[in-house]
């Protein structure tokens, strides 16, 4: 035995006598994973998490998160003795002063980006193939409450800084908590410490930025991973799959090769943006005062839906009795977000609540079997995408010579009238695909290749599908519609409540698919 | 559930990659891993190389991405490459080197077996029964009771994150019945003969002497002074009063969510908030014509003092800013 193997040995023996950690440890390392490109959207989001602890930690060295007034005496002479917040001077010391800290500053708000991007991408790829069903729930969950917390940490961030962009985006949510009828401006002074914009918001949201939160995120984080290591991955339909093992790699050496390697490149690829990309220049906008604005402010993008909706809103505010009630704030700001965040973490009980299905499910399904899912999120889709283009409404004025008037009334209406579109066509779309599959499993996919056929006429040859590939497209399964119960178990009538009626309703919708080629079909095609 | 019609092959046999077969090809393969390797320790040379060689303040000028500084450029450059490198090197080796056969592995459901979950219950009634939870009323009673009301201290703890409790306060400026005009920036009061017809100008109150001048100040105090020909008003006459000789004073923070509404368009007297666009008429003592706020800019009085220096008249009539539960808006 070479002298490294035997060190190694004496490790391995020295921690199992203490923890009989080897038993676990080698089931841990042949644990299987499947493997798909987008199973690793996910592992972006872990990774970003944490190249923004390591550039986060980093930032703390030098940000000097006080609103103490300072004049500012460093590199940057455009901003010389300009008064400022020391938060303010600090961020221009890391920007100008720091070696590496500009990149380090770019690194963290990239990263920040991706983070919240890769997040959306990795809830629309659980979304659609269904991989929140049974018994994954309390996953989706946590997920949507990860997505919420990146959201809040992200505007937390940038609000850091106390530029001019940032300060306006704080001075947007302190309206937001105006609004909130009767406690209202009570929270803004306690969040506040007073009026606004006192001295103490920067230090108590940075103690939220760098600790609470991301304290937060850990404990989410690693019981969402919990989760994925103890329900075990799912995995795509196909031959040799089934709900009841699971193919894959082992953990040794292949996933984590794999795996390790892909968090070098995350973090490659964010430094390279750090390295030629430049993201929120402070020194150009200046120090905050609630004087004055830069044109085209804009949040960042995981914020500008919301932009986008209380841009549209209309000027509604109720006034009563001598109190004030701002729908044109609430609405937009709380009630819609609200909403879309609640049913957004049900979606997993509506859908099985419809279809009735409590079993557990390990295959995801093509977008395309599950017509009516996919349709709903196209159509949440369609939404969110309606506000975005509002909350850049001033941008695309400019750019495309749209007037702001135009681009408003394309945006108020198209928020209500586009997503059931989507909807529909999503539907139709995944049920023509239905048929295409259909039609390849019964006659054979078209091989580009003519023939002619004795009397002169072209046709085109089918080639068979593979047995693998027939597999595939015939493999999943088509729910009928719930049949309501009429009668309880007893056989006594029972009211058809509304409800009740809802569900029947819902249930046909979902269940409406191209019916796949039966064994009798099948069966025929071959006698030809 | 429905049938799958046809009987599932099993998984596709496993297909040898070239260096499974090849010793040479696999050769070629480390060799390959071995260069991205160390192309990733040349990235961290170069990122070295900069920290101490290139100055801080070297501006470099390349294609497409303009005049750039260099230091931060290469630094970055540098640490791209060398963590990009680490990570194509061992993606490589898994793909080309590493075994790629797949592996089933069993699942079970998640469900315990009925057994364990008749003796879980059984358990947990048992020592229930041991610790009399469901007997001692008056314990469970008064532990509920401790344990609510522990939870209201950390509440009222959070009490002194605010001094003050808005009040009075939230209503009111530092605008009184002859405070001056102040330039912003300059501190300087204004004569209406300052201002142009078409002119518009940031003014700021002037202070008590001593009183330094805060952002909590500036956030309510802001004002926008415009002026237009007398005939292009449209007010009534006791808004009219308001103005003085053409010039019409306004709260430049945005009735909507309190942005700066920085954006005068002299063409047709409008005042746009770049927030959300919300665009207020001067002429019509700051309408809303488009945009999500729902109330004007509110309006302050002026007229001139003794030394002909423009003032308030009186102070503002409502609050500014956003609107808040409290806020008599009739
Ligand atoms: C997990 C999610 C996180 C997100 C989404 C996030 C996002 C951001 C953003 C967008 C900024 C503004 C950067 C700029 O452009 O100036 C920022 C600033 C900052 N962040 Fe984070 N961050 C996260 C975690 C952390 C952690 C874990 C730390 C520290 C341990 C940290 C420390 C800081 C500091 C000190 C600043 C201010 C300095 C500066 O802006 O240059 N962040 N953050
Ligand atoms: S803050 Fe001015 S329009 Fe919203």
């Amino acid at each position: 035995m070479k002298a490294r193997e035997r060190a190694a040995g004496a490790v391995a023996n020295y921690v199992d006598e203490r923890t009989g950690a080897a038993k676990w440890m080698k089931k841990t390392l042949t644990k299987v994973f499947p493997d798909h490109w987008s199973f690793m959207l996910g592992e972006i989001v872990l990774y970003s998490f944490i190249i923004l602890l390591l550039s986060g930690t980093f930032l703390t060295f030098w940000f000097d998160p006080s609103m103490r007034e300072v004049e500012y005496e460093g590199s940057y002479e455009a901003l010389e003795g300009v008064h400022m917040s020391a938060a303010y001077a600090s961020t221009l010391h890391i920007s100008f002063d720091v070696r590496g800290g500009l990149l380090m500053r770019q690194i963290h708000h990239w990263a920040a980006l991706i983070f919240l991007a890769a997040m959306v991408a990795h809830l629309l790829r659980v979304f659609f193939t269904g991989a929140f069903r049974k018994p994954r729930e309390m996953n989706w969950i946590i997920g949507v409450g990860l997505l919420t917390l990146g959201i809040v940490e992200g505007f937390l961030g940038y609000s850091l800084p106390d530029d001019l962009l940032s300060g306006t985006g704080i001075r947007i949510a302190e309206a937001i908590m105006q609004a909130i009828p009767v406690v209202g401006s009570y929270l803004s002074y306690f969040v506040f410490g007073g009026a606004f914009p006192g001295e103490l918001f920067i230090p108590r949201i940075y103690t939220a930025h760098v600790l609470l939160i991301p304290g937060i995120f850990l404990a989410l984080i690693t019981a969402h991973l919990m989760l994925v290591w103890y329900q075990k991955h799912t995995q795509y339909p196909g031959p040799g799959r089934t709900e009841k093992n699971v193919v894959g790699y082992p953990l040794l050496p292949v996933y984590m090769a794999k795996a390790g390697g892909f968090f070098f490149i995350v973090f490659g690829f964010t430094a390279f943006l750090g390295a030629v990309a430049q993201i929120n220049p402070i020194w150009v906008y200046g120090p905050y005062t609630p004087a004055q604005i830069g044109a085209g402010s804009q949040p960042d993008w995981y914020m500008g839906w919301l932009d986008g909706l209380v841009r549209m809103s209309p000027p509604i505010e109720t006034h009563a009795l001598g109190y004030t009630i701002s729908w044109n704030i609430l609405i937009p700001g709380l009630i819609i977000p609200g909403i879309l965040f609640t049913l957004m973490a049900l979606y997993p009980f509506i859908e099985s609540w419809i279809t009735g299905d409590k079993r557990e499910h390990h295959l995801l399904d093509r977008p395309r079997n599950n017509p009516n899912r996919t349709a709903i999120g196209a159509m949440a889709l369609t939404f969110v995408l309606v506000t975005l283009i509002n909350g850049g409404n001033d941008l695309l004025a400019v750019h495309f010579d749209l007037s702001i008037n135009q681009i408003m009334w394309f945006s108020r209406i198209g928020v209500f009238v586009l997503p059931p579109i989507a909807f529909v066509v999503t539907k139709r779309i995944c049920l023509a695909l239905q048929r295409a599959d259909r039609e390849m499993v019964l006659h054979g996919k078209e091989s580009g290749r003519l023939v002619m056929l004795p009397h002169g006429e072209f046709i085109e040859v089918h080639e068979p599908l593979s047995p693998q590939k027939a597999y595939q497209l015939t493999s999943h399964e088509q729910l009928p519609a719930l049949s309501a119960p009429e009668t309880d178990e007893r056989g006594v009538a029972l009211p058809k409540g509304i409800r009740q009626k809802l569900r029947a309703r819902w249930s046909r919708a979902a269940s409406e698919q191209i019916a796949k080629p039966t064994v009798e079909e099948l069966k025929e095609i071959e006698h030809h | 559930m429905s049938l799958q019609p046809i009987q599932d092959p099993g998984l596709p046999s496993h297909v040898n990659r070239k260096a499974d077969a090849d010793p040479k090809a696999a050769k070629r393969a480390e060799q390959q891993v071995a260069i991205l390797f160390l192309t990733s320790a040349l990235g961290t040379v170069l990122f070295i190389f900069s920290y101490v060689g290139v100055p801080q303040d070297q501006l470099i000028f390349l294609p497409i991405l303009g005049t750039t500084n260099a230091h931060q450029l290469f630094l970055g450059l540098g640490l791209a490459i060398s963590l990009f490198f680490i990570g194509m090197g061992a993606v490589h080796w898994a793909k080309t080197l590493m075994p790629d056969h797949e592996v089933v592995d069993v699942r079970k459901e998640q469900r315990s077996k009925d057994e364990d979950r008749a003796a879980f219950v059984a358990t947990i009634k048992e020592q229930g029964a041991t610790a009399g939870l469901g007997r001692r009323t008056l314990i469970k009673r008064t532990l509920g009771l401790s344990l609510g009301l522990a939870g209201l201290s950390p509440l009222l703890l959070l009490r002194d994150c605010s001094a003050e409790l808005p009040g009075e306060e939230l209503a009111q400026t530092n605008w009184r019945a002859g405070t001056r005009l102040l330039t912003d920036p300059g501190d300087r009061p204004i004569k209406p003969g300052d201002l142009e017809v078409g002119a518009v100008a940031q003014v700021l109150p002037l202070l008590p002497a001593g009183r330094k001048r805060t952002l909590n100040d500036i956030a309510k105090d802001a004002l926008l002074l415009i002026r237009i020909r007398p005939e292009e008003f449209n007010l009534d006459a006791e808004r009219l009063s308001w103005t003085y000789q053409g010039i019409i004073a306004f709260s430049k923070i945005c009735s909507h969510m309190g942005c700066a509404v920085a954006l005068y368009e002299q063409s047709t007297k409008h005042l746009l908030c770049p927030c959300h666009q919300s665009t207020f008429d001067v002429t019509r003592a700051a309408k809303v014509i488009f945009g999500p706020a729902a109330r004007p800019l509110p309006q302050l009085p002026i007229s001139v003092d003794s030394e002909g220096y423009l003032v308030a008249a009186s102070p503002f009539n409502e609050a500014v800013g956003p609107s808040y539960w409290e806020r008599d808006s009739e």
